[in-house]
């Protein structure tokens, strides 16, 4: 069968139409009745045959036979002693086996959220969020859960390097003395130090101390993937950099102008939960926020939102200008008639909630589209109610693209006599029409502080290791300006230096952070006992009173006039949701992260329309995951990358995610993807035109996890679909939204076995998938919790992906623009258990409290339990991914760092065994001893899952349902709870709430 | 013809029942073997750093068991005493013996003592000191008589079918709170001190797999 066929969208909208658009679908093959597709979604595994014995030959295989038996035989014979270390002395808060909990916090681009790292005899091994910071209240996002692991990666640098060899510390700092020495002289002129965004007041005030004593020296500043178009466009609207702040608890109606302020950005955790909040329908609560999108990628927010526009990103500027003219701000332009309709209805919705509704523009659009937001919001009193504004929580807002290029110029004229470079990639991620690398060489003095010894570390003289967050005394300031201490949990594994000591050592004031740090906070608190207050702030994570004060903005003058839309095919580069800008390339379990939309994991693609696809001559088989290679011929620059189709996606646009393709990112990073920043220039950093599409006739295999371990629904119940969703107007009408089908009725409840008997507690599960984004905090969360290992690109594109929970992505209607929901599947702690059934060692049984457990000691691999299970929520270890490389496969996260990482309270899984979801059963005996000891019962929200307690959302709830006031037993009370294919008697543990939508009667569906 | 001998049949019978009971009594010669002492380690008295007596220090001197092991009540590791618990003392008396000269050199140096692991679960078992201290389990119950043992050895086999003795019942050996670190004490009458003791401390019978495996 071609690829053009599995592309038939006139077919594909042919069966739509036939009665067929309220089916939920995962791919765009799956209505097209290829028997291929079908067998691929069958198989769990769909390649199990296949690597038998590949790769070893039969005289191998006897060898490693013998081996393993003398081996093994030999060991069998005796216990190898194990020792215990006692302290010396025992410092007075550790008990061992109790782990305690440290508040410091993580910053990412410019802006921080607070985390409570739980800490095990001092190793740290989980992040958790702190619930009294503003901006995590108590939520973690991937990257923060992820960066555990990036702490103990060995691949960071481990010395010092001169010319790429090892150096000392001190020879460094010897040969930045005499540097030092002879730019004083001159006032500092060509010394030039390029640092990433700064959130830190301290390490701001030592940038200011150094350009006191170096007038002439410049500090550049470059984000790849920061808010410079946040704080030009509040430049352009007010004059000034301010940092806008939202409140979106207040707000009824919300526009994103292009974007996705749930998942990515400054604060998004706590305007997931504020705007989240707003979304939790229940019995007591009929009522819902409004959210309409217009974005040219699906994401986070698009797929939550009640009406979702596809357009080109760069048409987003006229469709904001429109809206602001329909809303009376001087400097609009009338809509396209295509959009008259759209825009009116919005406008009016706005109107009609004055004063509580929010209108905000994502971080890649231009400045002037955040400007026309800032001023759409002004004209509706929005500010001062739902949105307002402080000073930067940057220390020191420039136009980030403008220094750079200086920098790139000076450096070139030979201006620069000494760089100094802190943190950051530039080499890697500076726009490519800058030649950085070539200026950089230029240099006669470079060194680089980063966690890695990267691309731009190569091309320096000097490398310094730096500090990982968790190794180093800082402070960050978060969304709306609330500084954190960053604390130290655990000396530098690899030596690593902090920016502070390194800017403490140019100087020459006192070049320990700790003592930089508190003498900068002994001028700020002023309070009569500094040493309460500073262990106060370090305790609660927070500094009381730093919240930034509001500032009153008033929109000044009209709006800049119209930037000019070419038209025709865009490019439109953003950061990888998974690794970011490229600076969480070396860690695993990102890597394996499914893109939240794509499900794509390891690899980037162009993403594109379906038409698009067509029209570019590229169609793609998604399922399957093998994608034509494109040419992209970019204003003189190539790319190769695969092309990847998306529904949903505007047409004629192009989004590509850069990130990817490092050379020197470490075992995990290198050449993973495509660098997509090898075409993104200064002039064009978000938004680019002009691109040529070449097809090589090549193609990729990319690894794709969307239809993996899908529940087979053409199989199971027929013509069904399993997820419920509904609107507002439905829940009024009937609170069930989706009532019970004769179809999906148990049609009897009675088993071969004896009932249980819960006596006790009974736990379970509530998910809403209401407040779900499908962001991947969670998965993250569950990976870190469950020492979950990763398994590579080759396993996950065989089905072997080892995440214990994953989030579903379905789509229903057309494909140009189908609605998106996201439901994340764990397992189900049947009731009725198929899978217990069939074990014929008993390895999996069923607790007196309805846990379904899994003994992994038990465990001898016949994988019935997981060929029986309906869900396909378990997951079995084909090799061992976790502890030591075999022949023909090398485990990714590997090293005797990791051991110190794991959670010491879950077996970590060797080969043949079967493992899933386990409720985190670790936290609930936990919580059970103690409540025993105390002679009480748990308390509700006294277990915490790890997915539930990441979840920005609040999407997830678990506890006691026998206990009838919890908050689980609360939602399943609600008439809307539902479980999965429950016809089939399985009465699942977890069950889900439906997901609503909240439309605007004036606008037509679709 | 008959190339056997009639008798032959008889040696096939008894060849045939023999390798039943051949099979059956080297599977009963494998199991015996697993719980012996051999494979458990039971009564093993391992080389550490320090001959540390318990039977001095407990029975000699009174001292308690929590003086050292001052985690048991509160975590799931009793804890061994860093090097400053035992300077407490050693500071003031036998402060020339070489047999301490170990400990002494740990305080100098800052270098922790490395004991031997006497008690050594699998790390697919977790297991909690205090909830079952908690819960009336004496520490003699599992631990024997400490207070005897010159040079300390592991007392039980730490299997799971020993462990699962107590928690199939464990009104045979629960006993009153206030005995939990008494190396002596022996019930009068557990038959009805056991229930009774059970009910009060609400001790459950746990036997379900992911109480102790997960």
């Amino acid at each position: 069968m071609s690829k053009q066929e599995h592309l038939d969208l006139a077919s594909f909208r042919a069966r739509l139409e036939h009665g067929d658009e309220n089916r939920f679908w995962r791919s765009l093959e799956e209505l097209s009745n290829d028997e291929a597709f079908d067998e691929f979604v069958k198989k769990e595994f769909p390649h199990e045959s296949q690597t038998l014995g590949e790769g070893v030959d039969r005289r191998d295989f006897l060898k490693l036979m013998s081996a393993s038996l003398a081996l093994g035989g030999l060991t069998a014979c005796t216990r190898p002693l194990q020792q215990i270390l006692p302290y010396v002395r025992q410092p007075e808060d550790v008990i061992p086996g109790k782990p305690l909990f440290f508040a410091t916090a993580m910053s990412l681009a410019g802006s921080s959220a607070g985390v409570l790292v739980e800490s095990h005899l001092n190793r740290p091994t989980r992040i958790e969020g702190n619930p009294d910071h503003p901006s995590s209240m108590g939520a973690t996002d991937a990257f923060m859960q992820a960066s555990i692991l990036s702490l103990y990666d060995p691949d960071r640098s481990q010395t010092v390097r001169y010319i790429g060899d090892p150096a000392t510390y001190g020879d460094f700092l010897g040969a930045l003395s005499q540097v030092l020495v002879q730019l004083r002289s001159k006032g500092g002129a060509g010394l030039r130090i390029l640092t990433e965004s700064i959130n830190s007041p301290t390490l701001g005030n030592q940038f200011q101390t150094l350009l006191s004593q170096y007038p002439k020296a410049v500090w550049h500043q470059y984000e790849a993937a920061g808010r410079e178009n946040v704080l030009e466009g509040t430049r352009l609207a007010f004059g000034a950099y301010v940092n806008p702040v939202y409140q979106f608890d207040k707000a009824d109606v919300v526009v994103s102008l292009d974007g996705d302020f749930l998942t990515q950005g400054s604060g998004h955790l706590r305007y997931a939960r504020d705007f989240m909040g707003r979304r939790k329908v229940r019995l007591d609560k009929q009522e819902m926020n409004r959210l309409y999108v217009v974005e040219s990628m699906l994401t986070g927010t698009g797929s939550v939102a009640d009406h979702r526009l596809p357009m080109r990103s760069a048409d987003v500027e006229s469709f904001a200008r429109a809206l602001a003219a329909q809303l009376g701000v001087s400097g609009g332009a009338p809509p396209s008639s295509s959009q008259a309709d759209f825009v009116a209805a919005v406008a009016r919705d706005l109107q009609a909630h004055r004063g509580k509704s929010i209108v905000v523009a994502g971080e890649h659009q231009p400045p002037v589209v955040h400007a026309i937001a800032f001023a759409i919001n002004g004209a509706l009193g929005n500010a001062g109610s739902t949105v307002y504004y402080t000073d930067p929580i940057e220390e020191s807002p420039i136009p980030q693209t403008e220094s750079m290029r200086q920098l790139a110029h000076d450096m070139e004229t030979g201006a620069v006599e000494a760089l100094i470079i802190i943190g950051g990639n530039p080499v890697f991620a500076a726009p490519a029409d800058l030649n950085f690398a070539h200026g950089l060489e230029r240099v006669p003095f470079r060194a680089h502080l980063s966690h890695y010894y990267d691309e731009t570390s190569a091309l320096c003289q000097w490398h310094v290791p730096r500090t990982h967050y968790l190794e180093e005394w800082s402070d960050a300031r978060a969304h709306d300006g609330t500084v954190s201490i960053v604390q130290p949990l655990i000396a530098p594994l690899y030596g690593g230096r902090s920016a502070h000591e390194l800017l403490g050592v140019m100087t020459g004031e006192a070049n320990e952070a700790y003592e930089v740090l508190r003498g900068y906070w002994r001028s700020k608190l002023q309070s009569l006992d500094f040493e309460k207050s500073w262990r106060k702030a370090l305790n609660d994570g927070v500094v009381a009173g730093s919240t930034l004060p509001v500032k009153a903005m008033a929109a000044g003058g009209t709006l800049p006039p119209p930037t000019q839309n070419p038209g025709g095919l865009e490019l439109v580069f953003k950061s990888d949701p998974t690794i970011f800008d490229g600076r969480f390339a070396n860690n695993a379990w990102l890597e394996e992260l499914p893109h939240p939309m794509t499900k794509l994991t390891w690899d980037n693609a162009a993403l594109v329309s379906p038409r698009t696809a067509a029209k570019l001559e590229m169609g793609t088989e998604n399922y399957n995951g093998v994608s034509p290679l494109a040419e992209i011929s970019y204003k003189g620059r190539t790319l190769q990358i695969p092309i990847w189709v998306v529904p949903g996606h505007a047409d004629d646009s192009v989004t590509l995610h850069f990130g990817r393709g490092r050379t020197r990112a470490g075992n995990v990073g290198t050449a993973k993807g495509f660098n997509v920043y090898a075409i993104r220039t200064s002039d064009a950093p978000s938004l680019g035109f002009g691109a040529a599409f070449g097809n090589l006739k090549e193609t990729r295999q990319l690894a794709c996890t969307q239809l993996h371990q899908s529940i087979d629904v053409k199989t199971l119940r027929g013509e069904r679909d399993i997820i419920r969703v509904g609107t507002i107007e439905q829940f009024r009408r009937d609170p069930s939204v989706v009532p019970e089908t004769e179809e999906n009725k148990v049609r009897s409840k009675e088993t071969f076995y004896p009932p249980f008997k819960y006596e006790g507690y009974a736990w379970g599960m509530s998910i809403d998938t209401n407040l779900c984004t499908g962001c991947g905090g969670c998965v993250i969360a569950c990976q870190s919790e469950n020492n979950i290992p990763v398994v590579g690109k080759d396993q996950v594109i065989i089905g072997r992906a080892m995440h214990w929970l994953r989030i579903d992505h379905y789509y229903r209607g057309r494909p140009e623009n189908p609605e998106s929901y996201h439901i994340p599947i764990l397992c189900m702690h049947c009731e009725n258990a198929p899978c217990e059934p069939v074990c014929p060692v008993e390895a999996t049984s069923h607790s007196p409290e309805g846990i379904n457990e899994m003994t992994y000691n038990r465990c001898v691999g016949t994988k019935y339990c997981a060929n029986n299970c309906p869900y396909k929520v378990r997951r079995f270890n084909w090799y061992s991914y976790s502890e030591y490389d075999i022949p023909g496969r090398q485990a990714i996260i590997k090293g005797e760092s990791f051991k110190a990482m794991r959670n010491p309270n879950v077996t970590v899984r060797s080969r043949g065994v079967m493992e899933k979801c386990s409720y985190c059963v670790q936290r609930v005996n936990a919580a059970r001893q103690e409540a025993e000891k105390g002679d009480r019962r748990i308390r509700d929200g006294e277990v915490v899952t790890a997915c539930q307690s990441a979840c920005p959302g609040e999407a997830i709830v678990f506890g006691d349902i026998n206990d009838k006031t919890s908050r689980v037993a609360a939602r399943k009370a609600q008439p809307a709870n539902y479980g999965l294919l429950t016809e089939l008697n399985t009465q699942p543990r977890t069950t889900y709430l439906p997901t609503l939508k909240n439309p605007n009667p004036e606008i037509k569906a679709g | 013809m008959q190339i056997f001998h009639r008798s032959t049949n008889t040696v096939a019978r008894a060849s045939i029942f023999g390798a039943l009971f051949f099979v059956g009594a080297a599977l009963w010669v494998a199991a015996m073997v697993n719980r012996s002492p051999y494979v458990t380690k039971q009564g093993t008295v391992e080389p550490q750093p320090v001959p540390f007596s318990h039977q001095h220090h407990v029975s000699g001197l009174g001292i308690d068991c929590r003086y050292c092991h001052t985690s048991v009540e509160t975590s799931t590791f009793a804890g061994i005493p860093p090097t400053s618990t035992c300077m407490n003392c050693h500071a003031q008396i036998w402060t020339n013996a070489e047999l301490l000269e170990p400990v002494r050199a740990s305080f100098r140096n800052g270098t922790p003592i490395r004991w031997t692991r006497v008690h050594n679960l699998p790390d697919y078992v977790h297991f909690n000191h205090s909830i079952h201290i908690s819960k009336g389990v004496g520490c003699s119950s599992c631990h024997g008589r400490v207070d005897k043992m010159q040079l300390m050895y592991q007392f039980s086999p730490l299997s799971m079918e020993w462990c699962l003795t107590c928690h199939r019942n464990p009104e045979k050996y629960v006993r009153p709170k206030s005995e939990i670190f008494n190396m002596a004490w022996a019930p009068a009458d557990q038959a009805t001190l056991g229930p009774q003791l059970v009910k009060e401390y609400h001790v459950r019978s746990v036997t379900n797999c992911s109480a102790c495996h997960y």
